[in-house]
């Protein structure tokens, strides 16, 4: 979903509910993935080099210029025109029936010890509005109803992302699942399963994640140059909601003095 | 403020610094009335202890009056004279329910690094680099107090900061060194180290049961100070071989059990050790010196216990696991569980039965920080404790 790129970021620079965001969503043309991960790592190397090229020599060379350009473009987006114009795709592409297709996007499962009641620790979960507060790259969440629901959070480069999501599995002090609706920004799905730790050692809970970035496979690579690391986010997110429902707060030492550094 | 901020290798100001302020529901801020130098905080000036930053304000023994509370404090109110564990504990995790409140899973922000390099992370510590949590310490006016509803305790009216102050670390680290030993009646306990901890920790050993205590060091008037004032026989190591003394002195047993009060930067027993042990510590071989653990250790009595209340922080050449485990040994250490043993003993000192001023030394103005470290570093004028008075 390359033109998502376009599209999130027109709705990061004036707002979700601009008329520049819905002017994109509605202009843009489709532009689908379909260029390959692999070929787009391949793309990023030649189309570098190439502009380099390009730009280090005495005389610009256009023709070189234009072509490392294009690839990097198709690096980028993971979308190539002449792919498109011939009909073909070589995209790792994402299926309709489930949020994110077997082999698709990136995959995060860690777990944690929580010293309270399952029954506790289930419904600070479960209080979905309530989230941002140890989940610290959302932004928001709305909840509509029992099943659907808003999010909105930070991604790269001050950049916002937004899907819908729909519970699919709900049993208390056991399982919340979830997924995205076709049409987010982002294909995400999700569970978390609660269970008593033996002997009285509180509850374990166990977060499996997989989500589609913008940009794809490629996209959580190049997220991750700047710190984005899903894996650190889900476990730095568990490490906050154990402290935040054992202790009450976040321990933290953010604005506390200190001498010349 | 003023605060004793961290420079560098050597190096400690006092610095004028923004005055600290609530940041959390369950935390105080304290007027600094009394605080010390503890012998750790030498590795900290020694640059022994990993991720310190310029800037950095030291200190985590220290006792105060509340001057601001958060929300969630109901223990304490504003103008109490409350002391503070030197360790911050959240009172409800696993670790502290169990009662191993140095161990608490929630109070480092930065037990990510922790966990790269030892697996877990314990509590964070107040002014004992960014690897325990970052912490601002109390060597300073004002000091910010998290977890301060679990941690601050009232100090009665009857007991003098002086009597008081040390239960926030040496006097507890001193006793849970001689509770690991889990003394019987006539057991015989070896002290290694007569600084604070050591002497802390053979005025305990005689508290729990001990039926003869000796200290181990190389500075005379700290072996005077174990005599005198911890009624301890003594081994000036400078003087006699450590291992075949205390063999001759137990009759061919070994000590019962055996106490490392000295930690990560001992001198060894031969110049050649010393010097090895230096030396790789210089080049990165080893980031800690164990002349003094592998002695324990080897002195130790077959089935004994060895007790270390020395800090170590890294990685030790020729750990001598064999002869610990031919002899059966049972090894206990970690940071002290200051929270576990801070009502009884408040209630030995309320009793009388210690007064833990005994090892006060020098009593200083905060803006003596500077000399004061170098001076106890240095082990000059009889330097046993300081304490630093804001």
């Amino acid at each position: 979903m390359p033109g998502t790129l376009l599209k999130v970021a027109a709705k990061s620079a004036a707002g979700p509910d601009s008329g520049l965001a819905r002017a994109a969503d509605r202009y843009l043309p489709p532009t689908p993935t379909n260029v390959s991960d692999a070929e787009r790592v391949v793309s990023l190397g030649v189309g570098g080099a190439l502009l380099l090229n390009a730009l280090a020599g005495k005389h610009l060379n256009l023709l070189s210029g234009l072509a490392g350009g294009y690839l990097l473009y198709r690096a980028a987006t993971g979308h190539c025109p002449g792919y498109q114009a011939l009909g073909l795709s070589f995209a790792n592409g994402t299926g309709p029936a489930t949020a994110v297709a077997a082999g698709a996007g990136v995959k995060v499962e860690h777990g944690v010890t929580v010293n309270a009641p399952v029954e506790e620790v289930y419904r600070r979960w479960r209080d979905f509005e309530r989230l941002p507060d140890f989940m610290t790259h959302l932004q928001s969440v709305k909840v509509h109803d029992d099943k659907k629901s808003t999010w909105t959070a930070r991604a790269p480069a001050g950049m916002t992302v937004r899907w819908e999501a729909e519970v699919v599995t709900d049993t208390p002090n056991q399982v919340i699942a979830w997924r995205s609706l076709p049409g987010s920004d982002v294909d995400t799905a999700g569970s978390v399963h609660f269970r008593m730790a033996p002997a009285g050692r509180g509850t374990e809970v166990r977060v499996s994640l997989k989500f589609d970035p913008p940009g794809g496979k490629f996209g959580s690579f190049v997220a991750r140059l700047f710190g984005e690391n899903p894996d650190q986010q889900v476990r730095g997110d568990l490490r906050r909601f154990k402290q935040l429902v054992e202790t009450g707060e976040t321990p933290t030492v953010e604005g506390q003095s200190h001498g010349r550094r | 403020m003023k605060a004793v901020c961290w420079r560098g290798r050597a190096s400690v100001e006092v610095e004028t610094v923004p005055d600290p302020r609530i940041l959390n529901p369950r935390d105080v801020i304290l007027r600094v009335t009394s605080t010390a130098i503890c012998g750790s905080d030498l590795h900290l000036y020694d640059n022994f202890i990993p991720t310190m930053m310029k800037g950095d304000i030291l200190g985590h023994e220290f006792m105060g009056e509340v001057v601001e509370a958060g929300p969630e404090v109901r223990n304490v109110k504003t103008g109490d004279r409350v002391l503070v564990p030197f360790h911050i504990s959240c009172g409800r995790c696993f670790s502290c329910s169990n009662q191993q409140w140095s161990l608490c899973d929630n109070t480092n922000p930065n037990a990510k690094l922790v966990e790269k390099i030892a697996g877990y992370s314990g509590a964070g510590i107040f002014g004992y680099s960014h690897l325990y949590g970052g912490y601002a310490g109390g060597q300073a006016e004002y000091v910010r107090v998290p977890m301060a509803d679990v941690g601050a305790l009232k100090v009665p009216e009857s007991l003098t900061d002086e009597q008081a102050l040390f239960l926030t670390d040496i006097f507890p680290t001193g006793y849970m060194a001689a509770d690991n030993c889990e003394i019987r009646p006539g057991d015989t306990v070896a002290v290694w180290g007569a600084g604070p901890v050591g002497l802390f920790a053979a005025k305990s050993a005689w508290l729990l049961g001990a039926g003869r205590v000796i200290v181990i060091d190389s500075v005379a008037g700290r072996l005077r100070k174990a005599e005198r004032d911890c009624k301890a026989e003594t081994i000036d190591r400078r003087e006699k071989d450590v291992l075949n003394t205390l063999d001759e002195m137990t009759a061919g047993r070994g000590p019962d059990s055996c106490i490392d009060a000295v930690g990560l930067e001992a001198h060894g027993a031969t110049v050649v050790d010393h010097v090895l042990d230096r030396g790789m510590q210089m080049v990165g071989m080893q980031s800690d010196r164990p002349p003094v653990l592998r002695e324990t250790i080897l002195a130790c009595r077959k089935g004994g216990v060895v007790s270390i209340p020395g800090v170590y922080g890294g990685l030790v050449d020729k750990f001598p696991i064999g002869s610990a485990f031919a002899k059966a040994l049972t090894l206990k250490m970690g940071q002290t569980h200051v929270h576990r043993y801070l009502r009884p003993l408040l209630a030995r000192v309320e009793k009388g039965e210690i007064d833990p001023s005994f090892v006060i030394s020098h009593r200083l103005r905060l803006a003596d920080a500077p000399s004061a470290y170098r001076n106890f570093r240095d082990r000059k004028d009889e330097y046993i404790k300081c304490v630093l008075k804001p």
